[in-house]
Formats: structure tokens, sequence, C-alpha cells
């Protein structure tokens, strides 16, 4: 039935693309496209593009901390209106965090990384042709591509772009005269969300449906590649997570336009009471965080799957623990559903829900933590190549243990009243998140390269930019932990009117050029990025002797991905330095019969069959010794 | 035929299974607008405090009726009366026009009880929200019906014809179920 089923792809296929093959346009090729490689491409340098953007506004900022009193009559020159004689307007500084974080968490590190490696690497690494629904996919991209467009627009507004922070917390998203930012960039920032949720869904919906149904013959679950476990469950993660930041949304806006009263209450603005009566602000936090903390884990899961793929290529060994990876990211997926409370500790909620919460949440560190020792493991006495890719994975691993670390002391709900909305915070989930999710990006992109474009990175490059940006991570968000602890509070413009902060002036200084060194480093990764797409050494067929299928397509990328039949599987993908074969890794496609000499017998658990054919091999081998 | 058959089953598989994933997406809206509610009602401690009127029970009755005729569609297009098909599918989308006109009209009977949406019982508000995103299921619902009646008439093989029906049932199906989980939730909440 599998065989049939694979055949009968085939032939479809044929019937109805076989024409389009010679009569592809640049619009339907490159723009339109509905082939799931460039959509994959579309979402990557979309995503680029973004995070780069995201980046500069960081660097805005940071200036604004390290130098709150001095004028840079250059930035008047850029920012115009924002920047009066050259010193950037507080509510400026609060749409340059709001969009920084906006635009990093979702647009790059959702989309951006989703986006790219799912749709790159499920229909390649499961054995199908494409999507379950390629107009779909395309679909996509493009309300994604026009969620940017109108989040960057909204910089072009009178008022300046979104200001409530990435979190929107009403009443200053609610009300559009509450300030600058809450007015026509809130707008925006609302329009620009409703298009990328639902182009998100339809990405989840899609890679969901293409995972379950689409794999090729002898791809069970159990063989699946972890970055496909990965994708798969960060995809339902969303699909249950983000109707719930819709319904949130549309209660918002209709408190926005309507004048219901959903969150608001009690509301004196420019000292006039407002009409708003009975509303509660808190709801909308529990509505927000049920969708905002799964998100953080759709964030670094697919970063998770990709360092387990290329960790485990580059140390040339099985990956250590298999199921309890699986296991783990499940656990995480369900757990991730009952600990959005610990966002909220300090909003007068119950201490005895606290503590539910605070345990819920102690709880998921445990899959969490046995996802870095599998990764420690399996590192552990490898055969380790360090290509770029894989310095960025375990670049990951560093950052995922010091920021999941200071997790545990905000999940205490007694720790998090000293804690909760200080640079702590930051720093937590710039490590954790940001850092990690970041770092597992960059490695995907440095291993799949050769993938996508068919020609190689350059490594030197590579090196340089791991090391300046692994080294300006931690500068830059390590010595907030120190300050977020002493009580500096975040999203604060400046903290010149503080005596007791004044102290930290010195450190603030230290971190913004931290991040400026790191930032340009990233000029090293954009030159080699662009300059190897064109220029870049011609890659080989299997650069860096990996087991999955998707090596076994042609360097060409055609259509269909794979010139006649799809490839059978016949084993696990981790087949690396299997004692008595010749090679140290054994592809996917390879059956056992063809590998005699290193069988072991739990390959056979669940087939007699080949446990038989295995224990002739053995007695024969047997017997031939003894003869000897 | 039964190999041609198996062909596009394969095919259409994950497409249908798209549908699926759809209605969950949706019905995680409703679980987390009437959490949002439980919320706010536990929160607040302000209640609906009115009884639901009796037309939602007449728009209850005509959903779940529309229900069972879209079944008896489903039922007649595989079993190639396309006559009865056709029918029943009108009879559906008659059905929810009806239902649609009954929720409108809902409304206008909440409004004079002094149940408005701008309320400062945001629980009554929750009616509208209800209502409303529910509104706009059966909107897309009915197209999908449309899309099936239209179907019926032109010459397209029966593959694609079942399963623009199937799609459309299933869907069809879920809107009802919705709607009477979120009627048993306003009943359960009222005064
Ligand atoms: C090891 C398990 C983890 C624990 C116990 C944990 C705990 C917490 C807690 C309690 C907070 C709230 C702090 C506060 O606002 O006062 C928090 C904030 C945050 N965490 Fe984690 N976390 C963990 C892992 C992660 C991971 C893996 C990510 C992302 C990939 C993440 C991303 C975030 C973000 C983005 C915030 C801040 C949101 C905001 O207020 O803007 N955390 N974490
Ligand atoms: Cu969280």
């Amino acid at each position: 039935m599998s065989t049939l089923s694979v055949q009968d792809h085939h032939g479809v296929h044929h019937d109805e693309h076989g024409h389009e093959h010679h009569h592809d346009t640049f619009l339907t090729k490159y723009v339109f496209s509905q082939d799931h490689k460039m959509i994959a491409k579309q979402f990557l340098i979309t995503g680029i593009i973004m995070a780069v953007f995201a980046m500069l506004l960081s660097i805005l900022f940071r200036i604004q901390l390290a130098y709150p009193d001095k004028a840079f009559p250059l930035m008047e020159t850029i920012l115009g209106r924002f920047a009066p004689e050259g010193r950037m307007d507080p509510n400026f500084y609060l749409s340059l965090v709001t969009i920084h974080g906006t635009i990093m968490v979702f647009f790059v590190l959702t989309a951006g990384l989703s986006g790219t490696f799912s749709n790159l690497l499920i229909p390649l690494q499961l054995g199908a042709r494409d999507m379950a629904s390629p107009f779909m996919n395309m679909l996509s991209y493009w309300l994604f591509f026009l969620a940017s467009l109108v989040m960057i627009g909204s910089f072009f507004v009178e008022k300046g772009p979104a200001g409530p922070g990435w979190t929107i917390y009403p009443p200053l998203s609610a009300l559009p005269k509450a300030m600058p930012g809450s007015d026509m960039g809130m707008t925006l920032w609302l329009v620009s969300m409703v298009m990328f949720v639902a182009s998100q869904l339809m990405g989840g919906i899609n890679y969901v449906s293409t995972v379950l149904n689409m794999r090729t013959k002898g791809m069970d679950l159990w063989k699946m590649p972890l970055t496909i476990w990965a994708f798969f469950l960060t995809a339902i993660l969303g699909v249950l997570a983000f109707p719930v930041l819709v319904a949130g949304v549309v209660l918002l806006i209709f408190d926005r336009s309507v004048g219901t009263s959903f969150y608001l209450s009690d509301i004196v603005l420019g000292g006039v009471p407002q009409p708003f009566e009975g509303g509660s602000p808190i709801l909308f936090q529990h509505l927000f965080w049920f969708l905002g903390h799964p998100e953080v884990y759709i964030v670094i899961m697919p970063a998770l799957g990709i360092s387990s793929e290329i960790i485990a290529t580059n140390s040339r060994k099985p990956i250590f623990g298999y199921h309890a990876m699986v296991y783990s990211l499940i656990g995480i997926t369900v757990l991730s559903f009952i600990v959005w409370g610990h966002h909220m500790f300090v909003t007068g909620m119950n201490p005895f829900l606290g503590g539910v919460f605070m345990i819920t949440t102690l709880i998921i560190a445990v899959p969490s933590a046995v996802k870095t020792f599998n990764y420690l493991a399996t590192l552990w006495r490898g055969n380790i190549r360090f290509t770029p890719a894989m310095m960025f994975a375990v670049g990951l691993v560093s950052f995922f243990i010091s920021g999941g670390l200071t997790g545990i002391y905000l999940g205490n709900a007694a720790l998090d009243i000293n804690l909760h909305d200080t640079y702590f915070v930051v720093a937590h989930f710039h490590l954790v998140m940001g850092s990690a999710a970041i770092f597992g990006m960059l490695a995907g992109v440095y291993h799949w390269f050769p993938k996508m474009f068919g020609r190689l990175m350059d490594e030197k490059l590579g090196y340089l930019h791991f090391w300046i940006t692994f080294i300006g991570a931690y500068l830059v968000f390590f010595p907030m932990h120190f300050m977020g602890l002493d009580g500096v509070p975040r999203r604060y413009y400046a903290f010149t009117e503080f005596e007791s902060f004044e102290r930290w002036l010195s450190v603030n200084t230290f971190i913004t050029w931290a991040a400026i060194m790191a930032a340009v480093a990233q000029v090293a990764f954009l030159f080699n990025f662009f300059y190897s797409i064109f220029f870049g050494k011609k890659t080989t067929q299997n650069p860096w002797g990996s087991n999955t299928l998707e090596w076994t397509t042609p360097i060409e990328r055609i259509h269909g991905n794979w010139p006649g039949d799809i490839p059978t599987v016949y084993r696990w993908p981790y087949d690396y330095s299997k004692p008595g074969h010749d090679e140290d890794f054994i592809p996917q496609t390879v059956p056992y019969s063809e590998t005699m000499s290193s069988n072991l017998p739990h390959d056979f658990e669940n087939n007699p069959v080949g446990m038989d054919e295995y224990n002739k091999w053995t007695n024969t081998q047997r017997s031939n010794e003894e003869v000897k | 035929m039964a190999q041609i058959q198996q062909k596009d089953r394969v095919d259409y598989m994950p497409k249908k299974f798209v549908m699926w994933l759809i209605v969950f997406a949706s019905f995680m809206i409703f679980a987390a607008l009437t959490s949002g509610f439980i919320v706010y009602v536990g929160g607040k401690g302000k209640g609906l405090s009115i009884t639901i009127p009796p037309i939602f029970l007449y728009s209850t009755i005509t959903i779940a009726l529309s229900s069972l005729s879209m079944f008896l569609a489903s039922k007649a297009a595989k079993q190639l009366k396309f006559t009865m098909q056709r029918l029943f599918l009108w009879i559906t989308i008659g059905l929810g026009i009806a239902f649609f006109v009954l929720q409108v009209n809902g409304w206008s009977q909440l409004v004079d009880m002094g149940v408005y949406f701008v309320n400062p019982n945001a629980s009554q508000s929750f009616i509208y929200v209800f209502t409303g995103m529910h509104l706009l299921h059966i909107v897309a619902g009915l197209l999908l019906l449309l899309n099936s009646l239209v179907g019926s008439y032109r010459n397209i093989p029966q593959v694609k014809r079942i399963f623009w029906m199937e799609m459309s049932a299933i869907f069809w199906h879920f809107v009802d179920i919705i709607w009477i989980y979120l009627y048993v939730f306003l009943l359960l909440n009222q005064k």
C-alpha cells in the first residue's frame, strides 16, 4: 500500500506539474513560488532583513542607555522628529523597545526560524515532494511579508510605532490617547500581528499535516530525525496557542475602537475620567501569556531540534537518548500550556495559585535539563568536527544552560517579587531565548546552506562571526543579571533621576559597546551569506557526511525534490561511527542487508525476519572463524 | 475505477487533515473566549445576571436541523443520488441563513432588554463576542457549502465532489457543535 502511494504520488505529480517545469516564469519561480524550498529561502531572507532592522533598533536604544545626557546631532539627522536636537524622545525609546521585541520574537525567531527550516526540511527529510498544501504555504509567506511591511511601515506614521512593549498590556495598548505609541502605531501593530498570526496558522497547519500524512515508505515516526520532531511539536504548539492570542486581541480591538470595557476600568486620562468601567487588565495578561509562554518554546524548540541534528552529525556519534529527546520535547509541549502564570506572580495573584504555577514551572525545567544533558553526552568523546554550524550549535547549548538556570530563580514566586520587571528577566530571556534561538538558527543556516543554494559558506568568516557574537552576547547579557539583582527596572528610558542606579551607568556604557561589537560582527555573516549565494565554493552531494534524506536529493534542487522515485527509509538517522562499518556514517536509505558487518541485534527489535537473517549471518561468520 | 479512487484518496488525505487542524485552531479561539469569560466573572464577581432569551433556543434547533440535513446530503452524495444531494444542500444553506437571521434578531432582543455590547459588565459584552465570532464561522461554513453546491451542478470527477462535500461537512458539523457548546455555556452561566 505504501509503495503504491509513493508511486501514485509521483504519477499525480507528473500530471499536475509536468508541464509547468518548462514554463516557469520569473514570477512563478522566485516570487509566487509554491515550491517549499523557494518558500523556505523567502522566509530566511525576509527573516534576516527583519533581524538586521531589529538589531539596529536595539543599538539605537543602547546608545540612549549608555549616554543619557549626551546629544548626538547625527541622531537627529537619522531619526528626525523622534530625536529633537539629537536627544532621543522618551516615547520613541518605548517604541524602539517594543518593535525590537516584537520583530525579534515573532518575525525573526518564529517566522524566520520555523518558516525557513520547517519548510526546507520537513519535505526533504521525510521524503515528500512538497507540503500538504503548497498553495497555503505560499499564502503563508506572503501574509508574513505583508505583516513585515506593515510593522516596518509603522515607523512612518506621525506619532511613531507602537510603544506598550511586545506584550502590549492594556491600558496603554487599549487607549489610543494614552501616549503617542498607543495611537496609529498601535493600530498598525495589531493589523500586522493579525496577518502574522494568520500566516503562522497556515504554515503550522501545513507542517502538521505533512508530517503526519506524507512520510515516505519506511519513515515511521520513530525514524524521523529530531529536527522533524521539533518542528512538528512546534507547529502543534502554534496551532493551539496562536488562536488564543487572536481571542485576546479581538477583545482588545473592541476596547480600543468600540468602547467596551473588557480590560479597562477606572481610567483618568489627562485629568478627565473615562467612561470605561468594570474591565480587568489581568484578563488580558492571562490570555496573552497563555499564548506567550508556549510562544517562547515555539521559538526555542526548532533551534533545539536543529542543534540535535548538527551535534550528532558533527560529533560522528549517534544522538544520545533519542527517545528521551523526543519525550522531553513532548513533555515541554504539554507542560508549556500550564505555566503561563509565572509571568503574573506579582499581579496580585492568589498565592495558592502562584504556588501551583511555581511547581509546574519548576517541573518544565526537567525536560529542558534532560535535553541539555543529552547534548553534552552526545558530544562526550565524540569525534568532533568543528564546522561553523557545529560551533553555533554548541553555542546554543551554552546559552540554553546559562539562561535556563536563571529561569529556576524566576520561577520561585517569592524570589520573583524582587526580580520581576528588572534586568534580571532581560538577562534570562535574552540568553535562553534570544541568544540560544538565534544561534540555533545560524547553525541551521551554515549547515543547510549547501542544500539551499548549492554552495558552501566560507569557514573562516564563520569562525570569526561565531567567536565575536558568542563573546559579545555574554558580555552584553551577563552583567544584566547583577543590575537586575540590584533592582534596576527594565524599559526605563534613563536612570539619571535615580541616585542609587547611577553606579550602573558605566556598566551600561560597557554593555552598549559590547553590543556594537557584536552587531558589527554580523557584517561578516551578511557578507558571507550573500557572497556565497553567488560565488561560494560549489558543494558536493553530501558535504557533512550526513545520514538524513535531504542529502540524497540532487544538488540542483529540482521541483519535486527527487528525480525518480522517492527513496525508501530503512533505519534511524543516527547511525554514525557504527562499529563494523567501513564508513563513519550509514544513510537512512541503506538497507540492513547491505551492512551485515555492522548490524546489531537491537536493530531488529520489531522485525523477526530481519532477526533470522541476522542470526543466520552471525552463525556463518562464526563457523567460518572456526574453520580458520 | 477502484484504482483511481484509491489514488485520489491518497492525494486528498493530507488536505482533509488540514481541515481538521483548522477546526482545532478555531476551537481554541472559542475555548479562549469562554475561559476569558470565566476568568472575568471569577475576578470581578459580575455574572451575566440575565436570562438568555428563547430566540437562541430556536436558533439552536435550526442549526441542529441543518446539521441533520448536511448529514443526509453527504449520504446522498456517497450513494450518487445527486438530486437528493442538491436538495439537502439547499436545505442546509437555507437553515444556515435562517440561523444567521435568528442570531441577529437575538442581538436586537438583547438590546431591547438593556443588554448592550458597550457595557460596564463585560460578561454581558461577551455574549456578543461569542455569537459574533461564531457568525463569522457560519459565514465561512456557508461559503464552503456553496462551493459544494456549485460543484454538484458542475461536471467534475466524483472523488473531487465527495472531497468537497466532506470538507464542508466537517466544518459545518463543527460550527454546529460549537454553537451548542456556547449556548449551553451561556445557559449554565445565566441568572
Ligand atoms: C528552564 C526553564 C525556564 C523557567 C523555569 C523559566 C522561568 C521564567 C519566569 C518565572 C519568567 C518570568 C519572570 C518575570 O517576569 O518576573 C520568565 C520570563 C521569560 N522567559 Fe523563561 N523560563 C524558562 C525557560 C525559558 C525558555 C526556554 C525561554 C525561551 C526560549 C524563556 C523565555 C522567557 C521570556 C521571553 C521571558 C520574559 C517575557 C517578558 O516579560 O517579556 N524562558 N521565565
Ligand atoms: Cu514563561
